[in-house]
């Protein structure tokens, strides 16, 4: 048995990760800046090249990859009620990995219909409807589709007594079918949904992305990266066939631009007295603030929690705390170097864990009823959770990771959301994270014993503290 | 169980109520009769009824109440329907709807100018309810 070599074609990084089956061990990272504009490989040569002059030439049995350059799987949904078969739609894609540039509900109006010929999606995901359910919805918005000029992929998931006649209409897109994501009211189907969209990722995005000259070296699996990063915590959460996994967990990524959120819990209601409302979220669950981010989304941040509380919080003036702000939105590759610029990028970094594990979790409300009071929960009860793996560039650098991690914890101040108690924190120090669930696809037992390995146990924190 | 009629109904209970059992019966007498039934529970907003009546296309809306509210809680739901395109929705409500002994016949007005097709007064046995289901959807 020889080695592994496992990519991620990031937007900015092409990162090398060498594994080696003989020894269930790391031989190497590396990475290049990635060059998908001109041609992709040029970008993955010099990657390979720094690679090989650390652990040497190897020859590798399998060359697997995931890939979020080129703006990553970007995808459109339409629904019909935005909080259910929109929601359901949303839900689904982005537990597939994907980018999501709209959702669009009710009809699709001339000014959606404009966007959606201006950014052609790479996946369009139609639904509407429980089965037996609303048809006019739907088979309006493939009409709707059917006269636009641009072409793209579809997936209907929608209402199956309105399929053959969408099947119909939108014969001359590349259309897949599959059981609709809400087949009965209140509940949830998107696995199908899922593994098409993974495998129309794999058979016919990957051409349109400049990837094709770099498929031509891999050795079957092709994946989007967010869809490797929930691959890798899933493993990580339940363990293999063979091995324990850590339990269930959250997973937390921020980024320059967005904050991905990922929790492996079941999150269902643990007292018999409260009452669950709303869709029922899935075991596996990811979402995406695409308003919360580092640099380029310092914005959403700050349109969430106010430019005061965000002073108070580096214990700065406000005034100052508004040139910071400034100068970090305007500076996107700035790396603080003074004190006072290392407690503003603390404090973003904790925003922004607090923001989108808030959005993430679900929330418990109190209702006074006639027969007393009453509890209603809506979205996953994680409290009692007890893992937390941090990943992303802001999280592994930071001087303080328990600190920032301390913000997706519970907190009285927002005592409705329904967010871990306490847990042990992990860092995915290597970054490893979306390597390894690429190679879980084939090698799970592997990938599950270089993460409990390699990622680093920072110690463990509790909201009472 | 009779065999399906292709009806469906929305069912549940509004407001702030808290009371699951008769629900429940309620939606196993509708199933048995033939009915597609989606019970929302209890605890049901307007929002909740009109969202599911919109993606399971229902044919009724059959609302649920027995703590006394339900003339605050029903105020503006068939407004709502209307809005969202069901205009022509069968709505019913039945129970303990208001509060104290009233006069059903004034009860059953204040309901009906609310928008309500049909108005039971409590302790309605299933039975009555769904021979008029069946009367005003045409199930045969």
């Amino acid at each position: 048995m020889g080695a592994v070599l496992l990519i991620d074609f990031g937007s900015t990084w092409t990162k090398l990760t060498a594994v080696s089956l003989s020894s269930e061990a790391l031989l190497g990272s590396a990475a290049a800046f990635t060059t998908v504009e001109k041609d992709i490989n040029i970008g993955l040569q010099e990657a390979m090249k720094q690679l090989e002059s650390k652990i040497g030439p190897q020859e590798y049995d399998d060359i697997w990859a995931c890939s979020s350059a080129a703006g990553g799987l970007r995808m459109q949904v339409s629904g019909l009620v935005p909080e259910l078969t929109a929601e359901a739609a949303r839900m689904a894609a982005l537990g597939a990995g994907a980018k999501i540039d709209r959702v669009f509900s009710y009809e699709l109006t001339g000014q959606d219909l404009a966007r959606i010929e201006a950014d052609q999606p790479d996946i369009f995901l139609l639904v509407g409807g429980t089965d037996g359910g609303n048809r006019d919805c739907i088979v309006g918005n493939a009409e709707k589709l059917a006269g636009l000029e641009a072409r793209f992929p579809i997936i209907y998931a929608g209402n199956r007594s309105a399929l053959d006649e969408c099947e119909k209409i939108l014969s001359d897109f590349p259309l897949t079918v599959c059981p609709n994501v809400m087949p009965r009211f209140g509940e949830l189907q998107t696995e199908t949904v899922q593994k098409e969209i993974r495998s129309l990722f794999l058979t016919q995005i990957i051409e349109a992305k400049g990837l094709t000259e770099a498929k031509n070296l891999l050795s079957g699996i092709l994946m989007p990266t967010p869809s490797a990063m929930l691959s890798a915590m899933k493993l990580l959460a339940e363990g293999s066939r063979t091995q324990e996994g850590i339990g269930p967990l959250m997973g937390i990524d921020v980024g320059g631009a967005t904050t991905d959120v990922y929790s492996i819990a079941d999150g269902s209601p643990r007292d018999m007295q409260v009452m669950l409302k709303g869709l029922p979220e899935p075991y596996v669950k990811r979402t995406v603030e695409g308003d919360i981010g580092m640099r380029h989304c310092i914005d959403g941040i700050i349109a969430e929690l106010g430019l005061e509380n965000l002073a108070g919080r580096c214990g700065l003036p406000e005034d100052r705390a508004e040139e910071l702000y400034e100068r970090f939105s305007s500076k996107k590759e700035i790396i603080p170097e003074t004190g006072e610029e290392e407690a503003f990028e603390l404090a973003l970094a904790m925003a922004a864990v607090d923001v989108a594990s808030q959005r993430h979790s679900g929330k418990l409300q109190e209702v006074y009823t006639s027969t007393g009071l009453a509890y209603v929960q809506t979205g996953k009860d994680l409290r009692s959770l007890e893992q937390i793996v941090l990943s992303g560039g802001a999280l592994i650098h930071a001087g303080d990771p328990l600190k920032i991690a301390k913000a997706a914890l519970y907190n009285s101040a927002a005592p409705t959301s329904l967010r871990p108690l306490r847990a042990r924190i992990w860092r995915d120090s290597k970054y490893i994270l979306s390597a390894m669930g690429v190679l879980a696809e084939k090698e799970a037992d592997l990938a599950l014993k270089i993460m409990k390995r390699e990622l680093e146990d920072i110690g463990e924190i509790s909201s009472q503290e | 169980m009779a065999e399906e009629n292709g009806k469906k109904l929305v069912i549940g209970v509004i407001g702030a109520d808290v009371h699951a059992v008769g629900i429940r019966i309620l939606e196993y007498a509708f199933r048995q009769a033939g009915f597609d039934v989606t019970n929302l529970g209890v605890m049901v907003s307007q929002e909740e009824y009109v969202n599911a009546a919109v993606e399971t296309a229902a044919d009724a809306v059959v609302v649920s109440s027995l703590y006394g509210h339900a003339e605050l809680d029903c105020r503006g739901l068939r407004q709502k329907l209307d809005e969202a395109g069901l205009a022509d929705i069968l709505l019913y409500v039945g129970g303990n709807i208001v509060v104290g002994k009233q006069d059903f016949v004034e009860v059953e007005k204040r309901f009906r100018n609310m928008g309500f097709d049909r108005v039971f007064p409590p302790s309605t046995p299933p039975e009555e309810t769904l021979k008029w289901l069946e009367y005003d959807l045409g199930v045969q």
